[in-house]
């Protein structure tokens, strides 16, 4: 067998950790290198179970290895602190209203994207989530950006999980009745077993849920006891991938990244009328050029879910073609695998924009045989968000 | 007679006939299976050559041919519930009989013993 199942192989010495790591060891992950980071891809459970019990129950995840940054407008109004973001942003900042969360994009001067971002109204201050494999170049971007009205901070005293799944909301209220009333994006702090922390009703699976920001040293005894409800699992970045996967949510470096555009990659969403063409604050952010004219005239290729006919995984990198012989290249999938509550295959990439109708038959070369697959709108599960 | 290669398949020795599959070891580490692809009966391999794939819900990876041999049966049980491989890796989980081109090969394999120490 070709051992593609032995990180043990690579060098891990230098790797991060997160202040959950001896929780993880204890609860027995496998752990493997991710983003600079020591991460758990499964626990014992393995990945079917954790990605099932999430979608029936809740799952709790360690995302602490992504980039909590916080944005404070040295004149003190949020207002500029959020004109200054929409210089790097595609995103209706402004009108974010206080206590909101909105998911965005940094674009770079030719309509790519730099990474993808949680953007939060805190009040007196903006308070981003951005990807581990980025935080670095973000915090640069950031300060080099709006550093002569803002302070850029990266906040490396706090850990961050989310808790997703249908039963989130039970398990939450059990320690703050108050989540119950909040809506899909909105952001609150709230004491859990005495700790201040931040919490978002989001999070990347598709499911109701939420994310919890905590402070470093209390991290561990509250995520210990979020996982003493007999309704969580711990659940590892495997079965995150799966997830987001089957909820057709992009991850960064494989569906996006600086060769693609907001409009290339069905993020249209994210982009909001004021900041488009005949909006109050259109263009403005880089790349806006390109940007726009994709939206007046559409891109040359797009993002589209597919669904694979046979029980064979498409994984990413997989070339699409429109003919079973492999003659005429369509496009490449940048992200496939199996989806456990789809119990089939499913993958996304991109194709050329004739091709990325619903419905349109194509075909990605596996191991030299062309497997049929089927141009499908995602997400492929259904949203449980309560919006 | 049971032997192992380095690369976590198991061979069971019948005259010139070994039945093949992938360790205890192996299918753990592997994690769920969701996939299994298998060769055709009749096709012909040399030791070395990915002769099935298995698949988990993350990854795939290959199952290399431990010797040079003409597959004469496949078991279409784990093609139909890849989940077998994780339940009885090995035993009910084989993935392929093949008819030895040179039997006194197996000679050169693990025994029990080595393997167990390999993976310890």
């Amino acid at each position: 067998m070709r051992q593609t199942w032995r990180p043990d192989l690579e060098d891990i010495s230098h790797l991060k950790h997160t202040p959950l790591n001896a929780l993880h060891l204890s609860l027995g992950a496998r752990m493997v290198p991710f983003a600079g980071y020591d991460m758990p891809v499964q626990y014992p459970e393995g990945v079917l179970k954790e990605h099932l019990h999430t979608r029936a129950a809740a799952g709790l995840f360690d995302v602490s290895h992504m980039g909590q940054i916080v944005v404070r407008p040295k004149s003190g109004r949020i207002e500029d602190a959020a004109r200054a973001l929409e210089k790097l942003v595609p995103v209706d900042v402004l009108g974010l209203a206080e206590g909101r969360q909105r998911y965005g994009l940094f674009t770079n001067d030719e309509g790519g994207i730099l990474d993808d971002l949680m953007i939060t109204n805190r009040g007196d201050h903006l308070f981003l989530v951005v990807n581990a494999a980025c935080k670095g170049a973000d915090f640069e971007h950031l300060k080099k950006g709006l550093g002569d009205s803002c302070e850029v901070t990266m906040l490396d005293d706090r850990a961050l999980v989310a808790l997703q799944g249908p039963r989130a909301e039970t398990v939450l209220c059990e320690l703050w009745a108050d989540v119950a009333s909040m809506r899909f994006m909105d952001v609150a702090e709230a004491d859990l077993h005495d700790v201040s922390c931040i919490i978002s009703r989001s999070g990347y699976t598709g499911e109701d849920g939420f994310e919890i920001s905590i402070p470093v040293q209390s991290a561990a005894d509250v995520t210990q006891r979020l996982l003493e409800h007999p309704d969580v699992m711990p659940i590892g970045l495997g079965a995150r991938d799966s997830l987001r996967l089957e909820a057709g949510l992009c991850l960064y470096g494989n569906d996006i990244d600086t060769d693609t555009t907001p409009v290339e990659a069905a993020l249209e969403w994210a982009i909001q009328k004021s900041r488009r063409s005949g909006g109050d604050r259109a263009g403005g952010f880089p790349g806006a050029e390109r940007i726009l004219s994709e939206f007046a005239s559409g891109a040359a290729r797009r993002r589209v879910g597919l669904k694979p006919e046979g029980r064979a995984p498409v994984r990413g990198g997989a070339k699409i073609f429109a003919d079973a012989e492999g003659k005429m290249p369509v496009g490449t999938v940048t992200s496939g695998g199996f989806g456990p509550s789809v119990d089939g295959p499913v993958a996304m990439g991109y194709v050329d924009a004739a091709q990325a109708g619903n419905g349109t038959k194509l075909y990605a070369e596996v191991r030299g045989k062309y497997l049929p697959l089927t141009v499908t709108a995602m997400p492929f599960v259904k949203q449980t968000y309560k919006r | 007679m049971l032997k192992f290669t380095e690369e976590h398949e198991w061979l069971k020795i019948e005259g010139d006939v070994a039945t093949v599959g992938i360790t205890e070891h192996a299918a753990g580490q592997l994690g769920d299976l969701v996939f299994v692809e298998l060769p055709e009966a009749g096709a012909s391999f040399a030791k070395g050559d990915s002769a099935a794939t298995v698949e988990s819900v993350k990854a795939a990876s290959d199952v290399y041919c431990p010797l040079d041999g003409e597959i004469v049966e496949v078991n279409q049980a784990i093609v139909d519930d890849p989940s077998l491989v994780n339940s009885d890796p090995q035993g009910a989980a084989w993935f392929f009989k093949l008819k030895l081109a040179d039997p006194s090969a197996v000679n050169a394999l693990l025994d029990e013993a080595a393997y167990k120490e390999l993976v310890a």
